[in-house]
């Protein structure tokens, strides 16, 4: 395990984003945890056990055969009411798949970090986005960080927004395999109280629950061509589709009192940086930002007129706040750690061209992949993107998806 | 900023290294940021690790090719991968080796070594060849990067798997006493 290093102050820290989400999940005070290790999450999951092992986290952890099985744990155990933790990856999450599409349905508020990794095949056990992407219709609030710092935070405010009664939705917290994962950086630490405040007690279980003192049918058949069914299951739907709708606001609420508790305001949607006067832009999605905002200071240095939007909340889709930060500009370039396989092209850039339609006029746009299977994505290539985006604004030509890495 | 390679072999203690290296330089109140290279870690297979430092925050999550500094923890991964890959300018290495400054091949981007045996230092301390917290005294002493008092609060809150703390707070001493530290002069270099 890491080293952590107690600074004087007491509350600055060395640690990795591993470390940080399991510090948030510990903070949080979380009632029962549940996990089967993987690549690159199972150090998270570590230093949880040693949490519990050693008293820092009261909580009961079950060390279950497989995904599936956690994911099936944490739903009795919010059912009676209990916070509730887990964090899996790639192969993990696909072997979760069956109960990961009930839990937003069942509306309860499970946090789950996906530590983010390509998926199979070719064999790999690298990062990579494509796994939090190939489950983003299924109904979970989805959350990508940027900075370890960013993990320890947002792992806290998903259970915010979790709980809140308007929303009643799972929330994953994407934080980069490998990059995020295991790399290491200087975070503040919160006061527990702070937290305490934060949060307030574990509201999970109001709507449904396994009580003995409330039974209640859980998960009835629902449905059906006759009766009264399919205006039922509509009424489930439309819900918890209303509910996802309403997370938008509930993230930002939560963000801006998170940033009145610690003085840390990250983005809550989206993040705006250098748009000011850009007349060109990339859009980033977690840790690679870091490395992109680098290259637009030294485009900005060299008289380029480029700013970055960084996308933080990816589920539910904030797409006037997307909308709202591009409309105006000549060109953009997304770039994707992942790929969308129906469009060729990666899922944030969809997404992002989804949300200006309808609007008067649409910026010249590119889609570009790169920092696939534990790719570094370096400066350099963000120069490259800028670079390219940049001559978009004024020659016509083919927009095909770049592929950054490839060898042509 | 400052940026730093490490290099090394599984089982040294190569990625801990780098992450003590990070605790201490942010308990000095500046910014580091530690990744580990990727791979099947296995014993004695070629690890490299990447460290950033700077008084500002560091952004950039990203792996590093131009060191300003290479620290080389294994006497003989040299053979096996090109530890000098892109160094930049002036840059500064730290090697653990029992040889001369005149029996190594550096190129002229080197203008400062640090040479300490660190494997006999570790063989007398852990029996073992686990170099890494003597090659951190090492590095301390030849570049002035980090406090060797720094190091040393940082070893107070690490977990080491193979040996105890008092150990490897005596192989840190050691690694900043028993280093030489060479200036090379390169007008003169063919």
């Amino acid at each position: 395990m890491a080293a952590v290093a107690p600074v004087p102050s007491g509350r600055l820290l060395a640690c990795d984003g591993n470390e940080a989400a399991a510090l948030a999940v510990a903070l949080a005070r979380v009632d029962m945890v549940a996990v089967y290790p993987i690549t690159p999450q199972s150090s998270l999951v570590e230093y949880l056990a040693k949490f519990i092992a050693d008293g820092r986290l009261q909580a009961e952890l079950v060390d279950a055969e497989g995904e599936h099985s956690v994911l099936s744990v944490l739903q009795g155990a919010a059912l009676a009411g209990a916070r509730t933790f887990t964090a899996t990856s790639g192969p993990g999450l696909a072997f979760m798949f069956e109960p990961y599409l009930r839990t937003p349905g069942l509306r309860l508020p499970i946090v789950m970090s996906i530590v983010t990794r390509d998926t199979l095949t070719p064999q790999c056990v690298w990062g990579g986005h494509q796994d939090a992407m190939s489950v983003r219709e299924a109904g979970w609030v989805q959350m990508y960080c940027e900075t370890v710092q960013e993990v320890l935070d947002t792992t806290i405010i998903a259970y915010r927004v979790a709980e809140q009664r308007d929303v009643m939705l799972p929330v994953n917290v994407c934080h980069d395999g490998n990059y995020l994962s295991y790399g290491t950086a200087r975070i503040e630490l919160p006061e527990q109280d702070a937290v305490d405040r934060f949060l307030g007690a574990p509201d999970v279980n109001w709507h449904a629950a396994l009580d003995p003192d409330r039974p209640m049918a859980v998960d009835p058949l629902t449905g059906g061509p006759g009766g009264a069914g399919p205006a039922t299951f509509v009424r489930y739907r439309r819900g918890q589709c209303a509910g996802m709708h309403r997370a938008l606001d509930a993230i930002r609420d939560a963000h801006r009192e998170w940033g009145r508790l610690t003085g840390r305001n990250h983005a809550p949607l989206i993040e705006c940086y250098r748009m000011e006067d850009a007349d060109f832009a990339i859009v980033t999605l977690g840790s690679m930002t870091g490395a992109a905002k680098d290259a637009v200071d030294e485009a900005r240095a060299a008289h380029r007129r480029v700013g970055l939007v960084k996308v933080k909340t990816f589920r539910p889709f904030p797409a006037t706040d997307v909308a709202d930060a591009l409309r105006k500009l000549r060109a953009f370039g997304v770039v994707d750690r992942s790929v969308d396989f129906a469009w060729n092209c990666g899922p944030l850039y969809r997404e992002v061209v989804t949300a200006l339609q309808g609007g008067t006029r649409s910026p010249t746009s590119r889609s570009f992949i790169g920092g696939l299977a534990g790719a570094d994505l370096t400066v350099e290539h963000f120069q490259d993107v800028i670079e390219t985006v940049g001559q978009m604004r004024d020659v016509a030509g083919p927009r095909d998806t770049v592929w950054l890495d490839a060898q042509e | 900023m400052y940026e730093i390679r490490f290099h090394g072999r599984g089982g040294q203690g190569t990625v801990l290294a780098a992450t003590i290296l990070a605790a201490a330089i942010i308990d000095e109140g500046k910014f580091s940021i530690a990744i580990p290279s990727f791979g099947f870690e296995r014993r004695g297979a070629p690890v490299a690790a990447y460290l950033r430092m700077d008084t500002r925050e560091i952004r950039r999550m990203t792996n590093i090719y131009h060191p300003d500094c290479v620290i080389c923890i294994d006497p003989a991964v040299s053979r096996t991968v090109d530890i000098f890959g892109g160094l930049s300018p002036s840059a500064t290495l730290v090697q653990t080796t029992d040889k001369p400054l005149g029996a190594l091949d550096l190129p002229a981007a080197v203008t400062t070594v640090g040479l300490c045996d660190a494997v006999a230092i570790a063989l007398k301390i852990f029996g073992r060849a686990i170099t890494n917290t003597i090659m951190l005294g090492a590095f301390a002493r030849t570049t002035g990067q980090v406090s060797l008092a720094a190091l040393e609060r940082a070893l107070l809150g690490s977990e080491f798997r193979d040996a105890g703390l008092e150990q490897n707070m005596r192989a840190l001493r050691c690694g900043y006493d028993q280093t030489a530290v060479h200036h090379v002069q390169r007008e003169a270099a063919a």
